[in-house]
């Protein structure tokens, strides 16, 4: 459960979420100042008060378009955030499941800033609004990273049996 | 069913004899590049060893490219130390496809491998960067990965988890209209299929104008399919495709083509007669809010940008030298070319085109990309608009989020150069 912190549209683009003049830092313990620097009192928010884990993102359709940049990932999941959308775009959505970012893809989502979301197995609750919205599943190859606990522990793993057999 | 060129292109990097769209496979590798983001990718890879006891070697080190590109020569500190840091890491571990800061070697990734010959028909290639869909003009599956995703490539030498992806086919005959060429065509293709309306899927290209198109061109539309959220585009490899390999790259060995069965099975077919398409351009702040030229003519731009992995190829820059011989760029509007890789930039002296270009007022930067991301060199001040042949107009783009990215073919942003507004392209240009 938590609450909505940033309210998105469509075609979020990661030169949004983490823009281009900040790419030379790199490392994700280091991206998180970014985040939607542009965005400056979403950003201060973030930098001085925070926002309690688990609260959300909500955008739009294709969300996280553009660049291959995995900054975009790691600067959300910097504050444990969970990002709903009503769709991704595929290389920031394989981006955050790498890095163990919560994304949801939730096509008919309707929420505004402020509103109380809590997932609740395949369906989003809004407790503000009182409605109810289907979640759709990940797909099995996307789950198994999930599972492992992000890509760097399942290449891990595969590297070991990989040297076992 | 057939299949469509991808799906035997990972028929082929998986070792069977058929798969459909939705099949989840680990495709081997042909190919994995990165930029200056190798930094990242090295400090994930040193990640998955940390603990295993075993030597953090790359599976191949004949199959990784790394090409700096971003910021170049190094814009801070922080960019030099990485730089720094990848020229250790490709000493150590052997990576001979590594093109460092130097004008007998050095450009835009998405130029230097293909006319390197590391872009061979019907392989796999990763890369770290969005635009790898460029390189799908050769007849390759060629698509973007973040930096873990390819720390995991140098691990195992697979993708991990592949879904098949659907294939759109897009049909185009015609003959371009004058000043009309594939620039116009994908940011028309965008237009209609809106920026996700490819998401998850390859868009394959068809039709006589693409059979007569050179290779200069299909890089163009591959290079962009991405902008429709594509996770490639493909030309299927062909005579032109060979004539490039051989005249161009200086490949030698045997090359394999790869055309889809005529059965395959496609989720969208798209049919375009270049007939309809006159002059287009991407208004801000998406690279769907496409427009005729001839109906924003009353823009005003200070900055053009003619150059990029899209558009800084030796035709791209004969076409806006032809264009401005002879002529000056308008007061108050400052142009910057950056070409594709410093190989172009030489046959571009070669020509006179630079020359061409520097009379005019043009200032010619050396190959990169840090003007078209916003990273390095080129920025906009408050208010600015900026006309570009680069390939992304969103919001913040070239580095300030109070400025405007247009986005046109080399012909629209040069005839605008002279202008100072947005302008359609006289006639006789082409």
């Amino acid at each position: 459960m938590g609450k909505v912190v940033l309210k998105l549209g469509n075609d979020i683009s990661t030169d949004a979420i983490y823009p281009g003049r900040f790419m030379a830092t790199v490392l994700p313990t280091e991206t998180p100042q970014y985040c939607f620097a542009d965005y400056t009192g979403f950003n201060t928010k973030a930098r001085t008060e925070g926002f309690p884990p688990g609260s959300f993102i909500v955008a739009d359709d294709n969300f996280g378009c553009g660049s291959s940049r995995e900054q975009a990932a790691s600067t959300i999941k910097g504050y444990e955030l969970k990002v709903v959308a009503k769709g991704f775009a595929r290389i920031f959505l394989q981006n955050a499941i790498n890095l163990g970012l919560h994304c949801i893809e939730c096509p008919k989502i309707e929420a505004s800033e402020g509103d109380e979301l809590e997932l609740k197995g395949t369906k989003l609750l809004n407790k503000t609004t009182g409605k109810e919205f289907d979640v759709l599943p990940m797909p099995a190859a996307r789950q198994a990273i999930i599972d492992a606990d992000g890509l760097i522990a399942y290449t891990r793993k595969r590297l070991l049996e990989k040297q076992k057999a | 069913m057939g299949m469509t060129v991808v799906e035997k292109i990972l028929a082929r990097a998986t070792g069977q004899e058929k798969v459909k769209a939705g099949d989840v496979l680990e495709p081997k590798v042909d190919l994995a590049m990165s930029h200056e983001n190798a930094a990242l990718v090295i400090n994930q890879f040193k990640e998955i060893y940390k603990g295993t006891n075993l030597k953090a070697n790359v599976w191949d080190p004949s199959k990784i490219a790394i090409i700096f590109d971003h910021r170049v020569p190094a814009e801070s500190a922080k960019t030099a130390t990485n730089q720094k840091k990848i020229r250790e890491f490709v000493a150590e571990q052997g990576i001979d496809k590594f093109h460092d800061i130097r004008a007998d070697e050095g450009g835009i990734c998405h130029q230097v491998l293909p006319e390197s010959g590391y872009v061979r028909p019907g392989a796999v290639i990763v890369g770290t960067d969005s635009h790898t869909t460029t390189h799908g003009a050769m007849g390759a599956f060629s698509f973007g990965i973040g930096a873990t995703e390819m720390a995991s490539v140098w691990t195992l030498g697979t993708v991990l988890n592949v879904e098949v992806p659907k294939t759109i086919k897009v049909i185009v005959n015609g003959k371009f209209n004058e000043n009309v060429g594939p620039k116009d065509l994908i940011l028309y293709i965008i237009g209609k299929l809106t920026a996700q309306g490819a998401n998850f899927k390859v868009i394959e290209f068809h039709g006589e104008t693409i059979k007569n198109m050179s290779l200069s061109g299909r890089l163009v539309l591959c290079n962009m399919s991405v902008e429709a959220g594509a996770t490639s585009g493909i030309v299927p490899a062909d005579k032109e495709t060979e004539r490039y390999l051989r005249e161009v790259a200086g490949v030698t060995d045997e090359i394999n083509f790869v055309a889809p069965d005529e059965d395959a099975d496609y989720v969208q077919v798209m049919e375009i007669n270049t007939a309809v398409i006159q002059p287009q351009v991407a208004c801000p702040n998406t690279v769907d809010n496409v427009k005729q030229v001839s109906t924003v003519t009353d823009k005003k731009i200070n900055q053009i940008v003619i150059g990029s992995c899209t558009n800084g190829r030796l035709d791209d820059l004969k076409t806006a030298a032809d264009i401005l011989r002879d002529k000056k760029i308008s007061k108050g509007v400052r142009m910057l070319v950056f070409p594709a890789s410093w190989r172009i930039y030489k046959e571009a002296l070669n020509e006179g085109y630079v020359s061409d270009l520097i009379n005019a007022g043009a200032v010619v930067m050396n190959p990169g990309c840090g003007c078209c991301l916003g990273v390095h060199q080129g920025a906009l001040g408050d208010g600015e608009v900026s006309l570009s042949t680069t390939n992304r107009n969103f919001k913040g783009r070239m580095g300030n989020p109070n400025a405007e990215v247009y986005l046109c073919s080399p012909a629209v942003a040069a005839s605008s150069a002279i202008t100072g507004y947005i302008t359609v392209p006289e006639k006789g240009n082409n």
